[in-house]
């Protein structure tokens, strides 16, 4: 049985089509991240697989329940943990988590055996008592996952969880993460707008204006994604562009790296490149395609969170 | 079943706060203080009242209104700070109910106004209204009914706002009316006949006539003393409260709030 499923995925505000015939599957205890820029839909799918929303068309089944019939049984399996931290600020480490093992209804002392389980898991038992307000962004945070797993879901949402952090602190959420889902075979849904992030997932899913454009591995999608992309730097960029197009019949993209041309084979192109363009060009690089690369193929445009 | 826990974890989250928020709590301490001895003791000198009862201790019930009146209104409208600041998006994603949500609302707005107004009590035989154990017990059940339809008023007004920038315009237009046209300030029988028809529809003035009953007795027909039958203030305050909670439950919608969040 998948993690999740959805079928034909709707959200309407209005006007405004947030996620269109969205079709995905989780399996279970995968590292699924969603990728996408700003506003590209994964919050509100995110919020529809958590039974915070409805659906204006289309259903989506999570551990096994339908979100919209069965909205209490996918409570009690997910947890969720919240884009903007959702900590009580006047209240210590310990409260808020106490708060929350009361919102579940869980037994006290179970309550009080998985807390302290918890804080060991997340390092947090000597900020025990302290206020919230007066931990740093990186504990926040840790904390805000730390609630949202006490129950033990079988499908932790987190909806990008290291935004806003210095990258030793996203580092280590990750690490965090990892050690969790070894220990309790928790499957993860992560949304990021992180690319390098995205390539440390078992399968990512790009979504670009509610829809997705695509889903695998990261090495999948950059295996889909055939060859080398050479960037070529030039103060005379519209005139090397056309002169490219000419010679080579490939169309360059104009990016504010310089030109992003994708060919088969890099090595072998660059000598050709020079000996005909050679006179216009200040720098060249070759990559191996990345996400970046892979999400500006797909939709003609550089990824920019 | 119950959901006891998720709701006493609510109630017990408010009054941490309660006790945290220094300002809060000596605000609400300073406040009837200042109208009682300040206002209250300046028109004392000044106004000539019915032998039998001096202005301050008529004023007494209506300070006690006060304490629950802006206690109840405070923790209806938190809810709103919760929602900008995501403690409620929590509790929305808890698998609780929205009855048990308002319930612990209910709840714990109207124990924070019992613990002040019962605070403000103990000042009660400083002007010369002894107290007796039945009054008490009287008053205890007195308040938490005025509490509990003020606090349904608030859940009721905090379910259609969206933001703490309105919640000033509610102090303005909501709050302030509803005290000074209570029949705590001046009886109602004196008011002309178009407010007093504002009056009626205000539960405040039901509580405020309720705590009249209990610390004023003996006043009945005098005109310093209670304006409405006492069955008829636990009856409207039942029907305030009755009515105001049920909306409000309808109300709290919870995925009309995300909405509203998801594209603000």
């Amino acid at each position: 049985m998948p993690a999740i499923v959805t079928e034909n995925l709707v959200k309407r505000f209005g006007e405004l089509t947030a996620v269109d015939g969205l079709n995905v599957e989780v399996r279970p205890g995968e590292l699924f991240a969603f990728l996408g820029p700003n506003g590209a839909g994964k919050t509100t799918t995110i919020h529809m697989l958590c039974t915070l929303l409805r659906p204006s068309a289309g259903s989506a089944r999570v551990a096994g329940h339908d979100c919209v019939k069965e909205a209490w049984a996918v409570r009690r399996a997910i947890g969720l943990v919240f884009q903007e931290s959702t900590l009580d600020k006047d209240l210590t480490v310990y409260e808020n988590l106490w708060f929350a093992c009361s919102l579940q209804n869980m037994p006290s002392r179970l309550a009080r055996e998985r807390i302290d389980e918890m804080l060991r898991l997340f390092e947090l038992s000597d900020r025990r008592d302290q206020m919230t307000r007066q931990l740093s962004g990186g504990l926040r945070r840790r904390l805000d996952i730390a609630r949202g797993v006490l129950h033990r879901p079988r499908i932790l949402f987190l909806d990008e969880p290291t935004i806003g952090l210095d990258p030793q602190a996203r580092r280590q959420i990750w690490q965090f993460l990892d050690t969790l889902r070894q220990r309790e075979e928790t499957t993860l849904f992560v949304t990021t707008h992180y690319l390098e992030e995205a390539e440390t997932c078992d399968r990512v899913g790009i979504i670009d204006h509610g829809r997705l454009i695509a889903l695998g591995t990261p090495e999948e999608l950059k295996q889909a994604f055939k060859g080398d992309v050479v960037q070529v730097r030039s103060e005379k960029l519209s005139e090397l562009a056309q002169a490219i197009r000419e010679e080579f019949h490939i169309s360059p993209q104009l990016t504010d790296r310089g030109l992003l041309l994708e060919v088969m084979d890099g090595e072998a192109f660059l000598p050709q490149l020079i000996r005909s363009c050679g006179d216009k060009i200040v720098g060249i690089n070759i990559q191996r395609p990345s996400l970046n690369e892979v999400f500006l193929h797909l939709t003609g445009r550089e990824f920019e969170p | 079943m119950i959901p006891i826990r998720p709701m006493q974890s609510i109630v017990t989250r408010e009054f941490k706060r309660f006790f945290r928020q220094r300002g809060r709590l000596l605000s609400s301490l300073a406040r009837p203080l200042l109208w009682l001895f300040i206002v209250g003791v300046g028109i004392n000198r000044i106004v000539e009242t019915p032998p039998g009862i001096s202005y301050l201790q008529f004023l007494f019930p209506g300070v006690v209104g006060m304490v629950v009146l802006f206690s109840s209104m405070h923790s209806a409208l938190s809810t709103v700070y919760d929602r900008e600041f995501g403690v409620m998006r929590l509790i929305l994603v808890a698998p609780i109910s929205r009855l048990t949500i308002v319930g612990g609302k209910v709840a714990s707005g109207s124990l924070l106004s019992l613990l002040q107004a019962g605070i403000l009590l103990c000042l009660a035989p400083l002007i010369g209204i002894p107290l007796g154990l039945q009054q008490i017990i009287l008053l205890v059940a007195y308040i938490l009914l005025t509490a509990v339809a003020i606090t349904g008023v608030g859940l009721l007004l905090a379910s259609r706002i969206d933001s703490l920038e309105n919640f000033a315009g509610i102090m303005n237009f909501v709050v302030f009316p509803m005290f000074f046209l209570s029949g705590g300030l001046y009886p109602v029988k004196l008011l002309p006949a178009g407010l007093q028809w504002v009056i009626y529809a205000n539960p405040l003035a039901y509580g405020i006539d309720l705590f009249k009953h209990a610390l004023l007795p003996g006043s009945p027909g005098m005109a310093l003393g209670p304006d409405f039958a006492l069955a008829s203030n636990i009856g409207m305050l039942l029907l305030f409260s009755t009515i105001t909670i049920t909306a409000a439950t309808a109300l709290f919608d919870k995925e009309a709030r995300l909405v509203r969040l998801a594209t603000r």
